[in-house]
């Protein structure tokens, strides 16, 4: 081995994220990526007894709740199925994926303390449970579509791929974020339950965005209809209604916001840069406090 | 021939504080000046040999785990450097990656590719990773109802099936059961002869005189002795015997003194191992500074654990000048190890002690030739008719 073996350096230098070797030393280890993504689903399946039917029940439920809420409401959306599950997966990958991925490295304190591996590893990990959840939920979705014989609009299903790397760019971001933090602040696992719940309302999943806009624009002389749109998950969920839900006032009721597909793309476009420097932020900090993790737990 | 392993003045600071703040609440309140600082490791600096087997000895918190993970890439170093060429495997402490509640199966999985073994080559080496571990019958059971011999030999098991050029192990060989051990140390001496590296962390010391071709000892994270193997466990023992606040290793009044003190064998060497059965002689020579009238000699072997084997005194009586005093062991009849001896003179009176070596001088028993009993028994054997 000598002389072809690679030298391999353990410093004090307080690490500099470098991109693209960072990415090669994380792809390197897509076997161990691959193995937590199946231990994750195991642990959280395993021992129940209906196993991955669960991740099916959750929107099935939400559908009986708010379906009976909306008919008492009087608010009734056309097609309300498709509208709430359509914003509703994505919010689900993004807060399953936050709510496991807050305490992805404490949880895994045995592995950090005694096992050399890139951290990132692990929120990334909890990314990957929620992306085969999603892919249940979605093939469900898909399947209920199919059978009612719910059209697609072709281009408006464009942005699909555009909102779904926006919504996986933005998870990936938020959870190195969180999960960095929840390693010396243990309270930021409990915090992000609660943020989640508020950010849920403020996401317009349950409700009709064409309401919010109409409401917002002049909000006692005030624009908050741009506030609102800052939420990046609100511009998301936009997005994926907009893609599968498709018309934007079925039977004449202005259900998503009157805007144009274009716009929406423009939109997303940005929505895609904030979050791209976002996760070059959120990174960086996960990179720094990573080589510290091992004894802080 | 290039080092595998180059520690260069490695320190290791940890923030130890009174209560650790981890809320924000705590954070808030206590601010991080309550931090203490600790130095876990303090300026080390030693280098591996390629194929070279290094034991890291040291006592319980001297910083040996802390070494091995900065070497492993797990804690970062406060300062220094460390350098390695080729693969590491590091096996620290039990059920280094494993997860309760998966298999055996699927944690040979995931422990494999932690050590950087794709899936394909995991399939590969699985069978002879369970053959190892000798766990056929319980690779479908959850690793929690796994006993922590079982985990060892599973982590062990794995380890060395990843093919490593430098294999870290820490303490784990310690749980095994006996046949498991040497097992163990049989893959070890075969990792030797491949020309692979080991570094291996044990409180068992015959273990580190065995299989070791040098030793390293830590103390309070400082770098305390290196060399051959029983230089530096004799060094640890020392330092385990001056721990021990009632140990000085040389005292008296030094009124009678003791000028020299050799280990003689039956062909009057004074260094080669003695054989089982052979005689030892332990000659003490006594200087007096101050005529004394009521000189006593006496000697006292001790084992490696430090339990007393053999001991004896003589009184001598008057001396002005010197005088040789001979306690002649014959036959040695102890097991095969390391001994370690005390020699002093005291007043047979008053009990002043003039002169105590205290296991300051030692020797090595090994079997002669083809004989492996552990003591000799005398065996009379008769026939008669019934
Ligand atoms: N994460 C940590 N934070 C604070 N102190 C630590 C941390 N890890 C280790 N230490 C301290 O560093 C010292 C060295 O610990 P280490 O585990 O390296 O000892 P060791 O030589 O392996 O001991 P043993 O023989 O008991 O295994 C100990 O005093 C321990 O308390
Ligand atoms: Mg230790």
């Amino acid at each position: 081995m000598a002389a072809t073996a690679a030298v391999t350096e353990r410093t004090s230098e307080p690490p500099k994220l470098r991109i693209i070797p960072r990415v090669r030393e994380i792809v390197a280890c897509r076997e161990i990526l691959a193995n937590l993504v199946r231990k994750e689903l195991k642990v959280k399946y395993t021992a129940s007894v209906l196993g991955a039917v669960w991740s099916l029940l959750n929107p099935v439920v939400f559908l009986a709740v708010f379906t009976f809420v909306t008919v008492v409401l009087g608010n009734n959306i056309p097609s309300f199925p498709v509208f709430l599950l359509s914003g509703l997966l994505a919010w689900n990958l993004f807060s399953v994926a936050l709510g496991l991925g807050a305490r992805s490295v404490v949880d895994n304190a045995n592995l950090v303390k005694k096992v050399s591996f890139p951290r990132e590893i692990l929120p990334l990990s909890t990314v990957g449970v929620s992306l085969v959840d999603f892919a249940l939920q979605s093939s469900v979705l898909l399947l209920f579509m199919l059978v009612t014989g719910f059209g697609f609009r072709a281009s408006s299903l464009l942005l699909y791929p555009l909102a779904f790397v926006d919504l996986v760019v933005f998870t990936v971001a938020m959870v190195l974020w969180i999960s960095a933090l929840n390693v010396r602040y243990r309270d930021i696992q409990h915090l992000t339950g609660l943020a989640l719940l508020v950010w849920f309302w403020l996401t317009p999943i349950v409700y009709p965005g064409a309401l919010v806009q109409a409401k917002l624009t002049s909000f006692h002389g005030f624009d908050a209809w741009n506030v609102f749109l800052l939420n990046p998950l609100a511009d998301i969920v936009f997005g994926f209604q907009r893609a599968l839900y498709a018309t934007v006032s079925p039977n004449g009721r202005a259900v998503l916001p009157p805007v144009s597909t274009a716009w929406l793309a423009g939109l997303l476009l940005a929505v895609l840069c904030a979050s791209l420097l976002l996760l070059s932020l959120t990174w960086r900090l996960f990179f720094r406090m990573s080589g510290d993790f091992a004894e802080e737990l | 021939m290039p080092a595998a392993i180059e520690v260069e003045s490695i320190s290791k600071v940890f923030k130890l504080f009174r209560e650790k703040p981890s809320s924000l609440k705590a954070r808030l309140i206590s601010s991080r000046s309550r931090a203490e600082d600790f130095w876990a490791l303090k300026d080390v600096s030693f280098d591996v040999r390629e194929g070279e087997s290094l034991g890291l000895i040291g006592h319980n918190g001297s910083g040996k785990t802390t070494l091995l993970k900065v070497i492993a890439g797990i804690v970062r170093p406060t300062s220094g450097v460390v350098r390695y060429r080729g693969r590491i495997a590091a096996l620290l402490e039990l059920g280094a990656g494993f997860h309760p509640e998966l298999t055996g199966r699927e944690n040979v999985y995931l422990n494999a590719s932690f050590l950087g073994l794709s899936r394909k080559d995991t399939d590969r080496v699985y069978g002879s990773i369970v053959g190892f571990a000798e766990l056929e019958d319980f690779m479908d059971n959850q690793v929690k109802f796994y006993s922590s011999g079982m985990l060892v030999r599973l982590g062990f098991a794995v380890a060395v099936h990843v093919d490593p050029d430098i294999l870290l192990i820490d303490e784990v060989l310690a749980v095994g059961d006996e046949s498991f051990q040497a097992k163990c140390l049989g893959k070890i001496r075969g990792f030797q002869k491949e020309g692979r590296t080991i570094v291996l962390v044990t409180h068992a010391l015959d273990t580190v005189r065995q299989v070791c071709d040098r030793a390293v000892m830590l103390d309070r994270g400082e770098l305390h002795a290196e060399g051959a193997p029983i230089d530096v466990v004799r060094e640890l023992r020392y330092a385990l015997l001056r721990r021990d606040p009632g140990f000085v290793p040389e005292e008296g009044t030094k009124e009678v003194e003791l000028s020299s003190v050799e280990l003689i064998r039956e062909d009057g060497s004074v260094e080669r191992p003695v054989r089982v059965g052979e005689d030892l002689t332990i000659q003490l020579d006594a200087r007096a500074n101050r005529p004394v009238t009521d000189l006593v000699a006496s000697f006292q072997v001790l084992d490696s654990a430090n339990f007393p084997v053999a001991d004896g005194r003589e009184p001598i009586g008057a001396i002005e000048g010197k005088k040789r005093v001979r306690f002649a062991l014959r036959h040695i009849p102890l097991v095969p190890g390391h001994y370690f001896v005390t020699v002093g003179l005291a007043s047979g009176e008053s009990g002043r002690v003039y002169h105590v070596q205290t296991q300051r001088y030692w020797f090595e028993v090994v079997d002669e030739e083809g004989r492996h009993e552990a003591v000799e028994l005398s065996v009379d054997a008769s026939v008669e008719d019934l």
